[in-house]
């Protein structure tokens, strides 16, 4: 393979945002990404919506992944998602977000921009799978 | 590497103008354009030789510290505070921090982030992880390239974090101006083994996580290794990167040995007249990192080090070992490139290693019946 023709990997920043402090899942879900051969950002825990965003833009990452599991979603995610579009990255940045989110909640969030939400029992499978599929396209 | 995303750069017919746009985008300070020339750079996205050419003529403005050291001994907390430290005075940073990738998947979990706590919401602090993924040769280059990246964007200080564990990392954080090397303390062992390599490139030293038992003692060490290598007449630390320049300093005990010509450092230009006037011995320094103890001193020390490259001429001289290393390493790429497609004309390599394993021939006969028409071509 020529050099030229590039080695384009998936880069994913795996985020806990907020006053939550579980982060097992997301250690869980950052090593599976790990092991399907993407390059994992960890944000480490209680990370203000602006540095994930900051760590959003710099590592310019495919796919963010927001754990949250406070409950405070519905404020804290949209302000990621102004943070991202005001650096023109809301476009090309697949947004998940992994939690306890009631179905009302969901609506609200994909008309925000969230691409879409992995509740308990979603399989990791399932989660790379989408990732794969739909990692957006670079220019 | 991911085969199954291969077809993705097909899209990436990057257009002249999309170029442009990037650049100029860069250039005028956009933290997404910035980013996403590094993606291009790591990626090696088609263009991407193109993007880092016109890069080239914006850069050689900033101050580039390399900084490596055991896992654990305190890199990126400790590149935290230095960023901090900078950002006080009013400097902006670049960190390009690279962290192993799986030899088996290419995947990776970058983790030095995590420890970025003092610059957090802070843009002038540009901090980006790169995985150690791809061929050999390939990290280096693309470390070279998104230095210029941050360099061209206007940063005052670009710090490259890596593991010292092999040679591709010595090779990366040798192309920063100054190379601190951490040792933690009690590391008596360590400190052996560092002796044979990355000590040698150290312009300093910095034991951190000085407040532990044993910090003492490895300073001690430190300082009793250092006095040895500048009593040591054949000087055999400083082959090489133009590193630690001892070429008959003050004492007058070693003339300027000949031995430097030979060996790895064939690139490197040795200017007599300049080389006499002033040395450099590494500087030890304590820190404790996480309590940003030392950290004035080690900016001290680091700006005294770049005085020094400044008054004593060897800044243009590391730069020019640099930038024959780096055509060595293009070209190095390109020839392989032009060989790969050149077996690839001919029908692969399976036929050859069939004819190998036969014993109808061997390594060496197939390397110069490929290699030989080439050679023909260039007239050698």
């Amino acid at each position: 393979m020529s050099a030229e023709q590039g080695q384009r990997q998936i880069r994913c920043l795996v985020a806990k945002v907020g006053l939550d402090g579980h982060d097992r899942g997301a250690h869980v879900i950052a090593r599976a990404l790990r092991d399907a051969g993407f390059e994992v950002i960890y944000s480490g825990l209680h990370r203000s919506p602006d540095e994930v965003v900051q760590a959003a833009v710099q590592e310019d990452v495919d796919v963010i992944g927001i754990s949250i599991l406070s409950g405070a979603h519905n404020t804290l995610v949209p302000k990621i998602l102004d943070g991202l579009d005001e650096y023109d990255a809301l476009a090309d940045t697949l947004v998940l977000v992994g939690g306890i989110i009631p179905d009302d909640d969901k609506a609200f969030l994909r008309e925000r921009g969230v691409a879409e939400i992995f509740g308990p029992g979603a399989s990791m499978d399932e989660m790379i799978t989408y990732i794969r599929d739909n990692a957006p396209e670079r220019r | 590497m991911t085969d199954e995303k291969a077809d993705r750069g097909d899209d990436a017919t990057a257009t002249d103008a999309d170029q442009g746009d990037l650049i100029e985008a860069l250039l005028d300070g956009k933290h997404r354009a910035l980013a996403r020339t590094i993606t291009k750079i790591e990626n090696r996205a088609p263009g991407y030789r193109d993007l880092v050419s016109r890069l080239h003529a914006h850069t050689g403005h900033a101050d580039v510290i390399g900084i490596t050291g055991s896992p654990g001994a305190g890199k990126s907390t400790l590149v935290d505070k230095l960023a901090k430290a900078y950002r006080d005075a009013g400097l902006t940073v670049g960190v390009i921090a690279i962290d192993p990738a799986s030899p088996f998947t290419g995947g990776s979990v970058l983790g030095d982030r995590i420890r970025m706590a003092s610059n957090v919401g802070d843009m002038d602090v540009f901090f980006r992880s790169m995985s150690a993924r791809g061929t050999l040769g390939g990290l280096s280059t693309a470390t070279t390239d998104a230095v210029k990246a941050l360099d061209a964007f206007g940063k005052d200080k670009i710090i490259i974090e890596t593991v010292g564990a092999g040679q591709n990392e010595v090779d990366i954080v040798r192309t920063a101006d100054t190379v601190a090397v951490l040792v933690p303390p009690g590391s008596g062992d360590d400190v052996q083994m560092l002796k044979a390599g990355i000590l040698e490139i150290a312009d300093l030293l910095v034991v951190n996580k000085a407040d532990l038992d044993g910090a003492d003692r490895t300073v001690h060490e430190l300082r009793e290794m250092l006095q040895l290598r500048d009593g040591d007449a054949s000087g055999a630390g400083h082959h090489g990167f133009g590193g630690h320049e001892r070429h008959a300093g003050g004492d007058g005990e070693t003339d300027a040995d000949p031995g430097d010509a030979g060996g790895e450092s064939d690139g490197e230009t040795v200017d007599d007249s300049q080389s006499d006037s002033e040395t450099w011995t590494p500087r030890i320094v304590e820190t404790v990192a996480d309590r940003g103890e030392g950290v004035e001193e080690l900016v001290d020390a680091l700006a005294a080090h770049r005085a020094y490259l400044e008054r004593s001429g060897r800044i243009e001289e590391r730069a020019r070992v640099r930038y024959a290393e780096e055509i060595r390493t293009l070209l190095r790429e390109d020839a392989r490139e032009l060989l790969a497609a050149e077996i690839e004309a001919q029908g692969g390599l399976e036929a050859h290693v069939d004819a190998v394993l036969a014993r109808e021939t061997d390594p060496y006969a197939v390397a110069e019946e490929i290699v030989g028409p080439l050679r023909d071509c260039v007239g050698r």
